[in-house]
């Protein structure tokens, strides 16, 4: 049978998931699918998930990593809930991963990799290939191993590989062999290995064999009936890329550099899921970045500081833990009133709690997770791409309000990818301010480093090199106007004012809460803020298509908040706030508007599916459901 | 480097009132630096003072100078993340035996090996002062203080002998009250590119008076000061009469000059080689005797800021200014029409 006898089916979409060995190589295979289904002109959606230890041991249930990868002809929200194909490379994925395939649903296995010893790692008893267990899906047993070894005999012979090196490349087989099913090109994934491999063109080539005879293994082998096509999105015109939320936010700083004429400077340290961040912008020393990998997360934060007083746009990214430690530096931060964003790419705590994994745990910790009443402003991205704007405005907030500004992201918008229409870059917000001019000679009238701009309350960026402007800052309380230390009781009461009324005034430039209600008649809003957007917004759209009446808003802002929040959620007989917390935005919420808000929460270091929160919002805004449980919920294609 | 301005200490005093206690050797060195700086022509635009927490660090509040008041021993930090985005400024840490050795320790070793263009002066008073009297990393043992009723337990740290350690490019010693001296070992360590790092024995006369009476009493003083001096023999005494010599593993003792013959170590700071330095700063531990002053090292090496600045200038002159379209398009793009 050739390809043109084949079945070729149309699907709306597809969800697929890759899982294997930490070593074998899954990212990577991930990664290049999507890149390849991008390039078809998909709308996708990616969960990468492995684990936090770089080689756990080789076969177990701890060492299995993932990757997700939904794609489809329509816009999408999620990387899909549960995937129509599964690659499993060895028993211990399959274990791990087979609960969650699709009834029916299409399961490839690497039959070499079910050895005696391997199952046993997984905890089989018998082999799932040969009990029965597996009779629900379409299952393909495939020698990937054997396949892979033979396909680089030549390699192999030559003495430029050996068998364990070329072993290596059978994810590129498993790659081929998945391109060949969904109909998609590897030529990009051919000149990508080439690149990779400049230096190493055997392994290059053996790369690209693998790859091929995965294609071919496909066309060739009756097994496979069927291949799937899917569409290419109607996404609004534009030049696209893929982009990882890291990466997003990494250019969003630097183009927040280039919009503002300052050198961009970053001071952090190491921490999963942020380091990625540092890495794209040591990378990009071009475009006058100096990067700073201090001795810890205390060194990077008073980097970040020193760097601000100078006139740099300076900037931190870490993750929980290390934001624990940044959190005295902060509050000095705050009070010297220099502008600087601190990135919180979150993962799942408390200590060091789950660092590969996400959650939305720090919002309060970003909030209040500082001594004496330090108030900060906080934004937070909603999806990989939107860490590119989030940045943009983060570094707008810092300069017109000279203060520290945290920016949330999360362990699944860091990793995921999406499309992303490349904006205009003559399109991007000025974000020019002016450093305090040097006094002119005949002015004799003190300089004062705490008088306040009337409209933003922000004090003069004076920075050092500027003559007549010698001042000095520091943590201990200043007086109003000259900054002088002062321990004056109403100056204390007064400046404490001062700095919460700055913050509030940063609301003055916020548009109104968008929401999204097409019919405009919904008595229930769903809000949310961060990772949760996509799901929030594939889940509202099942509902109306139930029939359900739902509004949805989702916050950039968290402090301070909009200025016509109150008014909005007081507007609804039910507000839910789906979070991966255990409700720090429903205790916002409530105490700063009063409405009862109605919290669905959930922590397992996993992002929400859509189908989990169609369920949620039923029960609590609709009493009950209907009967459909949030697993028989299809949000492929949604 | 000599003043080519004419400005005076006054314009490197600022209008507060100073705090210290009456009798603190801090007046002493913030006077000597108030003095020296138009003598070096630096200018108070350009120069900038970041302190971390203790008596030592109110200092910057005193200089009409740009400079930061931070947290407890962090100011090496700020000062990092200042020297390496502004190589126009000269950058002072001010820092005292508490904020940078036991809580910012860390920091310190830090900035000495990466030889940041930083001046580190370190006020070394072993006591914690504004706590009210603790003791602190350089107290010796047996220490008697508020928080070591029995005596202290804890083996001091060197300073010099840390800042060695730590690959400190310019490494030096002086006295409070020793304003000639301190002028000319402040005056190196500003001239010196790189990590500079100065730790001067000030005495703190309410927790801890008198702890640095061997090398100040003008008595004792010219029994126990050996200073060290580029090319010299080291002797010391009155007469000249005690010399400093190698052991045969390289350990330094003290011996009577006429007894040392030939054998007197002449001093070299500029020498690369760390181990000779080390082993004079080993010399004295806390200083109730002889004790070294001056500068123990004194050597070029590359400086972080520099390294940086031409990874960034090679960078563009390799890639060309960085255009933000041509990054975003970086990649696998594709059009939707």
């Amino acid at each position: 049978m050739t390809t043109r006898e084949r079945a070729r089916v149309q699907l709306s979409g597809a969800v697929v998931r890759f899982a294997g060995d930490s070593g074998d190589g899954m990212q990577l295979t991930g990664d290049r699918f999507t890149t390849q289904s991008a390039l078809a002109g998909n709308d996708l959606a990616t969960l990468p998930d492995f684990p936090a230890e770089i080689r756990a041991p080789a076969g177990t249930l701890a060492g299995v990593s993932s990757f997700q990868l939904h794609f489809s002809d329509s816009d999408i929200h999620t990387p899909g809930d549960a995937p129509d194909v599964l690659v499993a490379m060895n028993p211990a994925a399959l274990s791990k991963h087979l609960s969650s395939l699709k009834p029916g649903g299409t399961l490839i296995v690497n039959q070499d990799a079910f050895t005696e010893r391997n199952l046993q790692k997984a905890g089989y008893e018998a082999s799932p290939l040969e009990d029965g267990s597996l009779e629900d899906y379409q299952v393909h047993l495939v020698p990937l191993t054997d396949l892979t070894i033979r396909a680089l005999e030549p390699w192999i012979e030559a003495g430029e590989l050996n068998k364990k090196e070329a072993e290596r490349s059978k994810n590129m087989f498993a790659l081929g062999l998945i391109s060949f099913m969904f109909s998609r090109s590897v030529e990009e994934t051919e000149s990508w290995l080439r690149t990779k491999f400049a230096q190493r063109p055997e392994v290059a080539d053996a790369n690209v064999a693998a790859l091929r005879a995965g294609v071919n293994y496909g066309e060739t082998t009756e097994a496979f009936t069927y291949t799937y096509e899917v569409a290419a999105a109607s996404l609004p015109a534009g030049r696209y890329r893929n982009i990882t939320g890291n990466q997003a936010l990494a250019y969003g700083l630097i183009a927040a550099g280039k919009q503002a004429g300052l050198d961009l400077f970053m001071g952090s340290y190491p921490i999963t899921p942020a380091s990625d961040i540092l890495h794209e912008l040591a990378r990009q020393k071009h475009f006058g970045v100096a990067t700073f990998q201090a001795e810890d997360e205390i060194a990077a934060m008073g980097s970040v500081i020193g760097a601000a007083f100078g006139g740099a746009l300076a900037v931190t990214a870490s993750s929980g833990p290390g934001i624990a430690l940044k959190a005295e530096a902060m509050g000095l931060a705050m009070s010297v009133e220099l502008p600087m964003i601190v990135v919180n790419v979150q993962r799942g705590g408390p200590s060091t709690g789950l660092p590969t994994k996400t959650e939305q745990s720090d919002l309060l910790q970003m909030l209040y997770g500082r001594n004496g009443e330090a108030p900060v402003a906080v934004v937070a991205a909603s999806s990989p791409a939107d860490c590119f704007d989030t940045a943009l405005e983060a570094a707008r907030i810092a300069l017109t309000y000279r203060t520290p500004v945290v920016l949330l992201s999360d362990g699944y918008l860091a990793n995921s990818a999406e499309p992303w229409r490349l904006p205009d870059v003559s399109k991007l917000p000025d974000l020019h301010v002016d450093y305090a001019p040097a006094p002119d000679a005949d002015d004799d009238g003190e300089f004062l480093p705490y008088a306040r701009d009337e409209d933003t309350l922000a004090r003069p960026w004076a920075i050092p090199g500027t003559p007549g402007l010698q001042h000095r800052v520091g943590g201990l309380e200043k007086a109003d106007g000259t900054g002088n230390i002062s321990y004056d009781p109403d100056n204390h009461h007064r400046m404490t004012e001062l700095r919460h009324a700055r913050i509030q005034r940063i609301a003055q430039d916020l548009p109104p809460v968008g929401v999204d209600d097409p019919d405009g008649d919904a008595d229930v809003l769903v809000i949310g803020w961060g990772s949760t957007a996509g799901p929030i917004r594939a889940a509202c759209q099942q509902l109306r298509e139930r029939g359900r009446k739902v509004a949805r808003a989702h916050l950039r802002h968290l402090s301070p908040l909009p200025a016509d929040l109150g008014e909005l959620l007081r507007s609804y007989r039910t507000v839910v706030c789906p979070e991966n917390n255990t409700g720090q935005l429903s205790l916002l919420l409530r105490a700063t508007t009063l409405v009862d808000v109605k919290g669905y929460n959930r922590v397992t270091g996993q992002p929400f599916s859509g189908g989990e929160l169609v369920e949620a919002v039923e029960q609590l805004a609709f009493g009950g459901g209907n009967g459909q449980s949030a697993r028989d919920a299809d949000v492929t294609g949604a | 480097m000599t003043g080519n301005n004419d400005l005076t200490k006054k314009d490197f005093t600022s209008d507060q009132e100073v705090r210290w206690c009456p009798g603190c050797g801090d007046y002493a060195i913030l006077a000597t630096m108030q003095g020296l700086l138009p003598e070096l022509g630096a200018k108070p635009e350009s120069t900038v003072f970041i302190s971390g927490i203790g008596c030592s660090s109110r200092f910057p509040y005193y200089m009409d100078t740009y400079g930061v008041h931070s947290i407890h021993g962090r100011a090496p930090t700020l000062a990092s993340g200042l020297a390496i985005t502004r190589p126009d400024l000269d950058v002072w840490v001010i820092t005292g035996d508490g904020d940078g050795l036991s809580i910012g320790g860390n920091h310190l070793v830090h900035a000495l090996r990466r030889n940041i263009n930083l001046n580190i002066i370190l006020f070394n008073n072993e006591i914690y002062g504004l706590t009210k009297g603790q003791y602190s990393p350089t107290s010796p043992m047996g220490a008697v203080h508020k928080s070591t009723p029995l005596g202290s337990i804890d083996q001091p740290v060197n300073p010099v002998s840390l800042a060695l350690g730590a690959e400190a490019t310019f490494v030096a010693r002086s006295i409070d009250t020793e304003r000639a001296h301190l002028k000319e070992v402040l005056t190196a360590a500003y001239e010196h590119r790189g990590a500079s790092f100065v730790e001067i024995y000030q005495n703190c006369n309410v927790f801890n008076d008198g702890a640095f009476v061997a090398l100040k009493d003008p008595k004792q003083k010219v029994h126990n000061q050996i200073r060290l001096q580029q090319d010299q023999p080291i002797t010391f005494g009155p007469e000249g009469e005690h010399a400093v010599v190698a052991r045969g593993d390289g350990s330094m003792k003290v011996v009577s000059t006429e007894d040392a013959g030939d054998r007197v170590v002449v001093h070299d700071a500029h020498k690369d080689d760390a181990t000779t330095a080390f082993a004079l700063s080993r010399l004295a531990h806390n200083p109730t005797g002889p004790a070294p002053i001056g500068i123990f090292r004194d050597v070029d090496h590359p400086v972080y800021d520099d390294l940086l600045r031409e990874q960034i200038d090679g960078a563009r002159s390799k890639r060309g200014d960085g255009q933000l379209q041509e990054l975003l398009e970086g990649g696998s793009t594709w059009e939707v029409v």
